[in-house]
C-alpha cells in the first residue's frame, strides 16, 4: 500500500477579484493503511487539497510525495502517480454512455493494456463486492445515486489503486443511500485500503477514521484522534465548528 | 400471424406493468387535477398547431405541384423534368460537403479547446475569418484559388470550398458541444489515468456526437440550401438546370417557382427526419 505526504501545500486561484488562496501551507501525513478524514466548513480548502494529491489542481507551492516520489518534480509522470490512487467525487462522474461494465473496464482496458475478458471478470467480481453485480449491463442514468457511487468506487477499484481518495462521497446522495455507500467504503478500509476522504459523515470518521484533520479558511488547524477531537478539540475554531454541526 | 401479434401485446402489458410503479400520491380518478405545464408560450410536440404548420406547408406545396403538373403539363412538365435532372448534383455536392465538413469541423472544434496556444490561436482566425466573409464571396474565390494551383474538375473544387466554409461553423458546433459535457467527466477519466487524447476519444467526443447531431441535421439543410450558391461556379445543380431553361424560354417567373417547390419539399422531408431523430435522441436519454 501507500503512504502520502503533503508538505507546506499552498494553492492559489486567480479570479477576477484577485488571488484566492484556497490551500495555505498545509501538512499532513497518511501512514500506509491508515484511514485519514478532513474535515470543515465550505470553502476551507479541503476538496482542493485533495485534488492536488492526484494532480487534478497543480499545487502553487509545497511538495506532495507518494510513496517517497514527489508529484510536484516536473520529471515524475503524474499519470502513473494517476493510475496507483484512485478517486471517487460528489458527483459520481460515471460515463453516461457506456453500461456499468464497460465503465469498470475502460480504463483497465486501455491504459493498463489488461485483457477484455479479465478485466470483465475483475469488474465482476468488484460489483459483487459493492453488491452490483446484476446491474452490470445496465447505463448509469438507471442507477440510483447510492447505487452510482458504489459503481463509481467499483471503477476506481478496478484500477487496482494503492491509495483511494474520497470527494465528499455522500453529498449528493439522499439520506436512505448514504448508508449502502459508506458500508462499502467501511468495508474498504477494514481491508487495509489507504484512504484519504473529504466528508461531512461524522459518524463514518467516529467509526473507521484513524485521524481527522480540521481545516479552516485553506490551513490545517488541527490534528488528532477521532475520539479526542470530537470529545476534547483543542482548537477554538474546531470546537465552533463541531458544535455547529454536531 | 394474428396470434403472434397478441403474445406480443400481452408480453407489452406484462412488461409495462412490472415497469410503471404506481404513485401513492396519485390523485384518484374522478377527482380534479392540476396539469403543470410550460405555459402557452412553448407549445408541446404533440400539440397540434406544431405538427399542422409543417402539414400546410408540406402538402400545400405537393398539391401545388402537383395541380400544376396535372392542370398545366405545359410548361410544368418539362420544367420539374428540367429541374430535377439537377437533382444529384445537388445532393452529391450537399453530401460530399457535410462530410468534408464534419470532418474539418471535428478538427476546428478539437483544436478550439486545445490546450497548446498556437492550435487555439489558428482554429479561432479560421472561424473569425470564414464568419466574416460572405458565402458566395468565399465560394468564388477558393474556387478560382484551387483552381489555379491544381487542375481539378469543378464539382471537387466546390466541394472542397463548401467544406472549408460550413467547416468553420461546424467547428462551433462541435466546441460548444464538447463544452456542453460536464466538466466531471473529463476529471474522471484523468483521475483513472487516461491522458487527455484518451479520454476524448473515448469519454468525451462519444457523448458530444450525441448532443450534436440535431445540429449538424440542421447544417446538413442548410447545406442543401446554399448548396444553390455552387450555379455560379457552373455545376448543374437544381438551381443552374432551372436558370440554362429560363435562357432558351424566358419562362422565369414558371421555372423559379418550380425551383422554389422542389427546394422547399427537400428541405421540408430533411427537417421532419430530423425532428424525429431528437425525439429518438431524447428518449434514449
Amino acid at each position: 500500500m501507500a503512504k502520502i505526504e503533503i508538505q507546506n501545500l499552498s494553492k492559489d486561484f486567480e479570479t477576477p477579484s484577485g488571488i484566492l488562496h484556497a490551500v495555505r501551507n498545509a501538512s499532513l501525513t497518511v501512514n500506509d493503511g491508515e484511514v485519514v478524514v478532513i474535515i470543515g466548513p465550505s470553502g476551507s480548502g479541503k476538496s482542493t487539497m485533495l485534488r492536488c494529491v492526484n494532480g487534478l489542481e497543480k499545487p502553487t507551492l509545497g511538495h506532495i510525495l507518494i510513496d517517497g516520489i514527489d508529484t510536484t518534480d516536473p520529471s515524475t509522470d503524474i499519470r502513473k502517480i494517476r493510475e496507483e490512487v484512485g478517486m471517487v467525487f460528489q458527483s459520481f462522474n460515471l460515463f453516461p454512455h457506456l453500461t456499468v461494465l464497460d465503465n469498470i473496464t475502460l480504463s483497465p482496458v486501455k491504459v493498463r493494456k489488461m485483457d477484455k475478458k479479465e478485466a470483465e471478470e475483475l469488474a465482476i467480481s468488484l460489483l459483487r463486492r459493492v453488491g452490483l453485480e446484476e446491474k452490470a449491463k445496465v447505463h448509469p442514468t438507471q442507477l440510483s445515486g447510492g447505487q452510482q457511487q458504489r459503481v463509481a468506487i467499483a471503477r476506481a477499484l478496478a484500477m487496482n489503486p494503492k491509495a483511494m481518495l474520497f470527494d465528499e462521497p455522500t453529498s449528493a446522495l439522499d439520506p436512505e443511500m448514504i448508508k449502502e455507500v459508506l458500508d462499502v467504503m467501511l468495508q474498504l478500509a477494514s481491508d487495509g485500503m489507504t484512504m484519504l476522504l473529504v466528508t461531512h459523515e461524522m459518524g463514518f470518521a467516529r467509526a473507521a477514521a484513524d485521524k481527522v484533520v480540521f481545516m479552516d479558511k485553506g490551513e490545517v488547524i488541527e490534528t488528532g484522534r477521532p475520539e479526542e477531537m470530537f470529545t476534547s478539540p483543542k482548537s477554538p475554531r474546531t470546537q465552533d465548528f463541531l458544535n455547529h454541526i454536531l | 400471424m394474428n396470434g403472434n401479434s397478441i403474445d406480443e401485446q400481452i408480453k407489452a402489458e406484462a412488461l409495462r406493468q412490472r415497469v410503471v410503479s404506481k404513485d401513492p400520491n396519485a390523485p384518484k380518478a374522478g377527482q380534479p387535477t392540476i396539469n403543470m405545464t410550460d405555459g402557452v408560450l412553448i407549445p408541446k410536440k404533440g400539440e397540434k398547431h406544431v405538427l399542422t404548420s409543417w402539414r400546410l406547408t408540406f402538402f400545400g406545396a405537393i398539391i401545388l405541384s402537383a395541380v400544376l403538373i396535372v392542370l398545366f403539363p405545359d410548361p410544368y412538365r418539362t420544367i420539374f423534368v428540367t429541374c430535377l435532372r439537377g437533382l444529384p448534383v445537388t445532393f452529391e455536392v450537399t453530401v460530399f460537403s457535410i462530410i468534408g465538413a464534419v470532418i474539418i469541423g471535428t478538427f476546428t472544434g478539437l483544436g478550439s479547446v486545445s490546450k497548446h496556444r498556437w492550435i487555439n490561436m489558428i482554429c479561432g482566425v479560421y472561424v473569425e475569418l470564414i464568419r466574416g466573409i460572405p458565402l458566395l464571396v468565399q465560394l468564388i474565390f477558393i474556387y478560382y484559388a484551387v483552381g489555379s494551383l491544381f487542375h481539378v474538375e469543378g464539382i471537387i473544387a466546390a466541394i472542397f470550398s463548401l467544406s472549408v466554409c460550413f467547416g468553420a461553423y461546424m467547428g462551433e458546433i462541435v466546441r460548444a458541444g464538447i463544452q456542453a459535457i460536464p466538466k466531471g467527466q473529463m476529471e474522471a477519466a484523468i483521475a483513472l489515468g487516461m491522458s487527455r487524447s484518451q479520454a476524448f476519444r473515448y469519454i468525451i467526443l462519444p457523448q458530444t456526437v450525441k448532443v450534436i447531431l440535431p445540429a449538424i441535421g440542421n447544417e446538413f439543410i442548410s447545406m442543401l440550401k446554399d448548396s444553390s450558391l455552387v450555379s455560379v461556379l457552373s455545376l448543374e445543380d437544381i438551381l443552374r438546370c432551372g436558370r440554362m431553361y429560363i435562357s432558351r424560354t424566358f419562362l422565369s417567373l414558371e421555372t423559379m417557382l418550380v425551383v422554389a417547390l422542389i427546394y422547399l419539399m427537400i428541405t421540408l422531408i430533411l427537417s421532419r427526419l430530423v425532428g424525429l431523430l431528437e425525439e429518438r435522441l431524447h428518449k434514449n436519454g
